[in-house]
């Protein structure tokens, strides 16, 4: 019986690697040579690669559409206006949401979250208010809060990490309260990788009539998003990290607490009738949308949920837990090396230092290898104050990677031991 | 894989593991905070001035090798040397490091070891880091040095 398991197994991981050959073929850049080496790309949670069909497709966009979109009443700007809204119906179905009024376009995560501190959280957060965050949020989750906690007297809360980078429950559960005006937590760290049990914490965060903004920007990449299974308040994502352009990114709120909410900036498109006494403003979710949006980037990011759901999720996300499991596990095996981030529940990151070398020391010997990782702090200073570095390395694998990549890495890091004399 | 030991050298490595000046100075006149947000490094030197000759320069601090060995073999070279001498050798040092500017007229001696650094630019702000410091230090400023 066992060895039947054993050869299911088997035959399953040999179809994965065939699968993962075949979706390397989609990603031009990965066929080009670092420093005379294959690039092995480790630094997908900063950014991912682009496969040809999102590459195409903005090329297409200029070379076959490209209009403005919303006013013209011309047959190019009506085609690109279609294809611009069918990109927002794409992304409603993407996370499940019930309407795509609740879609807003931004420039990315970043933006969508200062939209909602600025617009939600400005017009209605006074001193005493609380906004509750984490330890391990990326600085465009703290500090978008600070900001408007400078202008509206409210306090920034923070709930704790533990030193396997799991968020502490408990400390947030005391944390939550009835001066608590929002919640804003990370779906998954980009730091430690570990994915926070947002559901729960929804929960409780309503319990105090508590909105919630979900920060997916290291979610939406790797595991199925349902914003209405998840009843979160407000959703982000990026485009560029979900294998799709730069400076697109989305805004998913509840209908009804984007309705309430004054436009964040003032513009065109984002106005029903403007007079010098007065102007009102366009519907949802225009209202949020000023000046001429990202178009060829919406289009693109339609077409990279295209991609990711023509492999589908699941199979992502089976053969990122097989390579963090195998790069876990390679890992282990070096002496001197220390994996930051160790939560059980944890999405594509290996997080690490090497005892007595700077994580820049080993950025700087693997990309000669033609190895691109992450090192610094990862925008996430807090957590590293929190295990006591200054900076951590960070390989973050995405659906094209492979477990030959990964001993790439192992053996690039034992070189940078070895040139240590370690 | 020669060129990465010429960023790694022997002399590099050894001002990295065993940093020389590596404390704090009670009676330093001069002071300042050196802080690179992109990698995390932080020092601070101390400077002894004493009728405008630099009669001590000591430096504390975590950093990545470039930036720990370069702030430790600029106290060695600073020492002894006018306020006018260490910004030569300050200008002198970042065209080397940097790859700009002609040949230096003014001898580097041993930090000439870090004249691989050049060749990785994303690591010429480690390699500075200790000397805009320096600077920072020899003027009197408040604020920290930072490199970005």
């Amino acid at each position: 019986m066992k060895s039947t398991v054993n050869e299911i197994r088997a035959v399953e991981a040999a179809h994965l690697q065939f699968d993962v050959a075949r979706w390397r073929e989609d990603f031009p850049i990965l066929k080009q040579t670092v420093h005379g080496k294959p690039l092995i790309y480790l630094d997908n949670a900063a950014t991912s690669q682009k496969p040809a069909s999102v590459i195409d497709c903005e090329n297409r966009y200029y070379a076959t559409l490209n209009a403005n979109v919303h006013r013209g009443i011309h047959s190019l700007s009506q085609r690109a206006t279609d294809a611009f809204e069918a990109a927002r119906e794409k992304v409603r179905a993407f996370i499940n949401a019930a309407d795509t009024k609740e879609i807003v376009f931004t420039r990315g995560t970043t933006e969508a979250i200062n939209l909602v501190a600025q617009s939600y959280g400005r017009s209605r957060f006074k001193a005493g208010d609380e906004i509750l965050v984490t330890e391990m949020e990326h600085h465009s989750n703290i500090v978008p809060w600070q900001l408007l906690c400078e202008q509206t007297g409210a306090r920034l809360r923070v709930a704790p990490i533990d030193d396997a980078g799991v968020l502490r429950m408990d400390k947030l559960e005391a944390l939550v309260n009835p001066r608590t005006r929002l919640v804003a937590i990370a779906h998954v760290s980009n730091a430690l990788g570990t994915v926070n049990p947002v559901r729960g914490i929804i929960e409780l965060a309503h319990a105090v009539g508590a909105p919630v903004l979900v920060d997916g920007a290291q979610a939406a990449p790797h595991l199925k998003v349902d914003v209405s299974a998840l009843d979160c308040d407000f959703y982000t994502f990026s485009g560029h990290k979900l294998y799709g352009p730069t400076g697109i990114g989305v805004l998913y709120g509840k209908f009804a607490l984007l309705d309430a909410m004054p436009p964040y900036q003032g513009g065109g498109d984002m106005i029903s009738r403007v007079t010098f006494e007065k102007t009102s403003y366009n519907a949802l979710p225009f209202k949020f949308e000023a000046g001429t949006p990202n178009i060829a980037g919406t289009i693109g990011l339609a077409a990279a949920i295209d991609y990711v759901e023509a492999i589908g999720l699941d199979a992502i996300a089976a053969h990122e837990n097989d390579l963090l499991d195998y790069a876990t596990r390679r890992a282990d095996e070096l002496s001197g090396l220390t994996l930051i981030g160790t939560a059980r529940d944890k999405a594509s990151i290996l997080s690490f230092t090497l005892e007595g070398i700077h994580p820049h020391e080993i950025g700087t010997i693997l990309d000669h290898r033609g190895i691109a990782i992450r090192t610094g702090h990862h925008c996430a200073m807090p957590v590293m104050d929190h295990f006591g570095v200054p900076a951590t390395a960070r390989a973050s694998f995405a659906l094209y990677n492979t477990r030959n990549e990964v001993d790439a890495l192992i053996e690039g890091v034992r070189e940078v031991q070895a040139l240590f004399g370690q | 894989m020669s060129d990465l030991r010429d960023l790694y050298q022997e002399v590099i490595l050894d001002h990295y593991r065993k940093p020389r000046n590596f404390r704090s100075l009670a009676d330093a006149n001069r002071k300042a905070e050196g802080f690179n947000p992109l990698c995390g490094d932080r020092l601070t030197l101390y400077v002894k001035l004493k009728d405008g000759v630099i009669a001590d320069a000591t430096f504390e601090g975590s950093g990545c090798a470039i930036s720990t060995a370069s702030a430790s073999l600029l106290t060695e070279s600073i020492k002894g040397k006018t306020e006018h001498e260490a910004e030569m050798l300050f200008q002198s040092f970042r065209d080397v490091v940097t790859g700009s500017g002609e040949t230096p007229n003014t001898d580097l001696g041993k930090l000439d070891v870090l004249a691989g650094v050049r060749e990785f630019p994303v690591r010429v702000k480690c390699a500075t880091l200790a000397w805009h410091t320096l600077r920072a230090a020899l003027a009197s400023q408040k604020e920290p040095v930072s490199t970005e």
